[in-house]
């Protein structure tokens, strides 16, 4: 409620005052926007002056970015962040393109059950998710003990390369990808391209990488932002399972220095925002009818 | 048939073979991902909520305790907890959504509808352990929004206004943040879609704008906003990131509380309540999904 109380403030001096008829819908819409538009802003650029604002010396410094990089554990949780979403990325598109391919070629009769299991994820809460993870995860150490399987399971738990979050990340991100896939996919002529290609003797691995690849390449761009955006953001799984990436380590700062990790929130923020920009421009690129050169 | 087969295809039976291999081979990896990933998982999650360790003989036996026990005391004010707060922000989501969706259509601006589709679909990726701390740098108890006011008006929010982010309405604030903008996304398409004929074919026949909007508007609108309702409810109830950064454990709600008993915070044989309270909530999601499936095939036919 305060957020909306102290929003009105400003309105009340800017709002034109309210006339007859069909000038007061018009107001009442344009006051809604100004109430929206504080209500989305204020936050954001308070926390930025939150992170600026050197209590101690009473003046504007951006000395909370610049203790950043040093700060005990960033490094190493921004490289487990960073090396789990280049993972993940390859990952997904990697175990998505290829069925997708072949429900659009060959079998289309399996569409919908692709399509039903990639948008799954969307339904169940990570948080109900990874109690299941969890309850795999501990075979491994028991009823597995001493088998390869077993074996698999604890090594996957590395602390330093949380491999199971890579698998738990990819069906995370599966949705997104698909999604963006199913779009680039129904842009182009998929069959017209691929027995062109084929005709012309090209082999299957130089259909995919050399004719459709180059293709999708909004769509895949689009699907990697998406996703990076999706592991750099990611803390219910990592946190419930212990591991350190870069959310569970501002979690854990944020304790001691809040200021600290409210600049590391507004750093991941600008960058994630960049990441979903770039989606957003390659969509519009992607929507005007203009071929690819 | 055999015999057009061997002519078209030189190779024979190897070629045959690879035509079904290459497709399943491709195929494979995803049914591997999502069996390790998804299915698994999610059986095992169904297993042990039915499963518990007996206290007494330490024994692996079936019951039931876990899901009655999920359904009582803490955790059904939990359940309860976080069914309401969803709802509340489903409905609040809403309204605000359609509102400012419509304030942006009506104001027939290109640039400032494109503005706020942009923004929305930044705003709406925003959850999180950041969302949480933006809010706590705004208006926590050491927020700028919080020491600013008090400076100039002398006035406390926290103390004199007795408002507390840390709470029910605190998290509703924080929730809206990311649910307004994915409302706008889902109606601003819908909001396209009344034409403007239809208004004034309405309006040629006698009718007035209520009755516009009672026999033409509102039953075109309707679908796609309660299934937009629907999917900030899955949101808002599976949300656990923001709320344990937030507000800890101060506020009863059930991802809380799965936090909770995962980190071994219960009596012993109620481990399998997590699971169970996670089935719950999957079930509860399932629900809303068959709903607004349900309400999107009817959608499916005014749009486009």
């Amino acid at each position: 409620m305060a957020a909306v109380s102290t929003a009105t403030i400003p309105v009340g001096l800017d709002a034109p005052a309210a006339t007859a008829g069909p000038r007061r819908r018009v107001g009442f819409g344009w006051l809604l926007l100004v109430v929206a538009a504080v209500y989305f802003i204020i936050p954001l650029a308070a926390s930025f002056f939150y992170t600026v604002d050197n209590r101690a010396t009473g003046s504007l410094d951006l000395g909370a970015y610049a203790k950043i990089p040093t700060s005990a554990g960033f490094v190493d949780a921004l490289r487990r962040s960073l090396t789990l979403a280049v993972l993940t990325v390859v990952g997904a598109l990697a175990v998505t393109l290829p069925a997708m391919l072949v429900v659009t070629l060959r079998w289309p009769r399996i569409r919908p059950v692709i399509e039903g299991l990639s948008l799954i994820p969307l339904v169940i809460p990570p948080i109900a998710l990874v109690v299941g993870v969890r309850d795999v995860l501990s075979l491994g150490p028991n009823q597995l003990a001493g088998t390869p399987l077993g074996d698999a399971l604890v090594s996957s738990q590395d602390l330093d390369l949380p491999w199971v979050l890579v698998v738990v990340y990819i069906v995370l991100a599966l949705p997104f990808v698909y999604r963006a896939f199913d779009a680039g996919l129904r842009a182009i002529e998929v069959r017209t391209l691929v027995d062109a290609a084929r005709g012309l003797g090209a082999n299957w691995l130089t259909v995919v990488f050399r004719v459709l690849l180059p293709n999708l390449r909004t769509a895949a761009l689009g699907a990697s932002f998406l996703t990076i955006a999706l592991v750099l953001g990611e803390f219910t799984i990592a946190s419930i399972l212990s591991f350190d990436t870069l959310p569970t380590w501002l979690v854990e700062i944020s304790g001691e220095n809040a200021q600290e990790s409210v600049a590391v929130s507004v750093a991941s923020l600008l960058f994630t925002w960049l990441l979903l920009l770039g989606v957003s421009l390659a969509d519009r690129r992607r929507r005007t009818p203009r071929r690819a050169s | 048939m055999t015999q057009a087969v061997t002519l078209t295809r030189p190779g024979g039976r190897a070629g045959g073979w690879t035509r079904r291999l290459g497709p399943a081979l491709a195929v494979t990896p995803f049914f591997v991902f999502v069996g390790l990933g998804l299915v698994l998982p999610t059986v095992a999650l169904a297993v042990s909520a039915f499963r518990r360790q007996n206290p007494d003989t330490l024994a692996d036996e079936s019951t039931m305790d876990n899901m009655s026990t999920a359904l009582t005391g803490g955790y059904r004010t939990a359940l309860l907890g976080s069914l309401r707060l969803a709802g509340v922000c489903a409905v609040l989501g809403a309204v605000f959504g359609v509102l400012l969706a419509a304030a942006v259509v009506r104001s027939g601006s290109p640039l400032l509808r494109r503005l706020t589709l942009t923004a929305s679909g930044v705003l709406a990726n925003f959850g999180g352990v950041p969302l949480a701390f933006a809010f706590i740098a705004t208006i926590g108890n050491a927020g700028e929004v919080t020491t600013l006011v008090e400076r100039w008006f002398g006035f406390s929010i926290t103390d004199d206004g007795g408002f507390s982010l840390y709470s029910f309405t605190g998290l509703t604030i924080v929730y809206l943040y990311f649910l307004i903008p994915l409302m706008v996304i889902v109606v601003v398409p819908a909001l396209d879609g009344l034409r403007p004929q239809w208004s004034e074919a309405a309006a040629n026949l006698g009718a007035r704008r209520w009755q516009y909007w009672r026999h033409v508007g509102g039953p075109v609108l309707a679908p796609p906003v309660l299934g937009g309702a629907l999917l900030l409810f899955c949101g808002a109830l599976s949300a656990f990131a923001t709320a344990q950064a937030m507000v800890g454990g101060t506020v009863p709600l059930v991802t809380l509380q799965i936090a909770n008993v995962l980190s071994g915070n219960v009596l012993i044989g109620q481990e399998g309540v997590g699971a169970a309270l996670a089935l719950d909530m999957i079930v509860a999601v399932g629900l809303v999904m068959v709903v607004y499936w349900l309400v999107q095939r009817r959608t499916a036919r005014w749009l486009r």
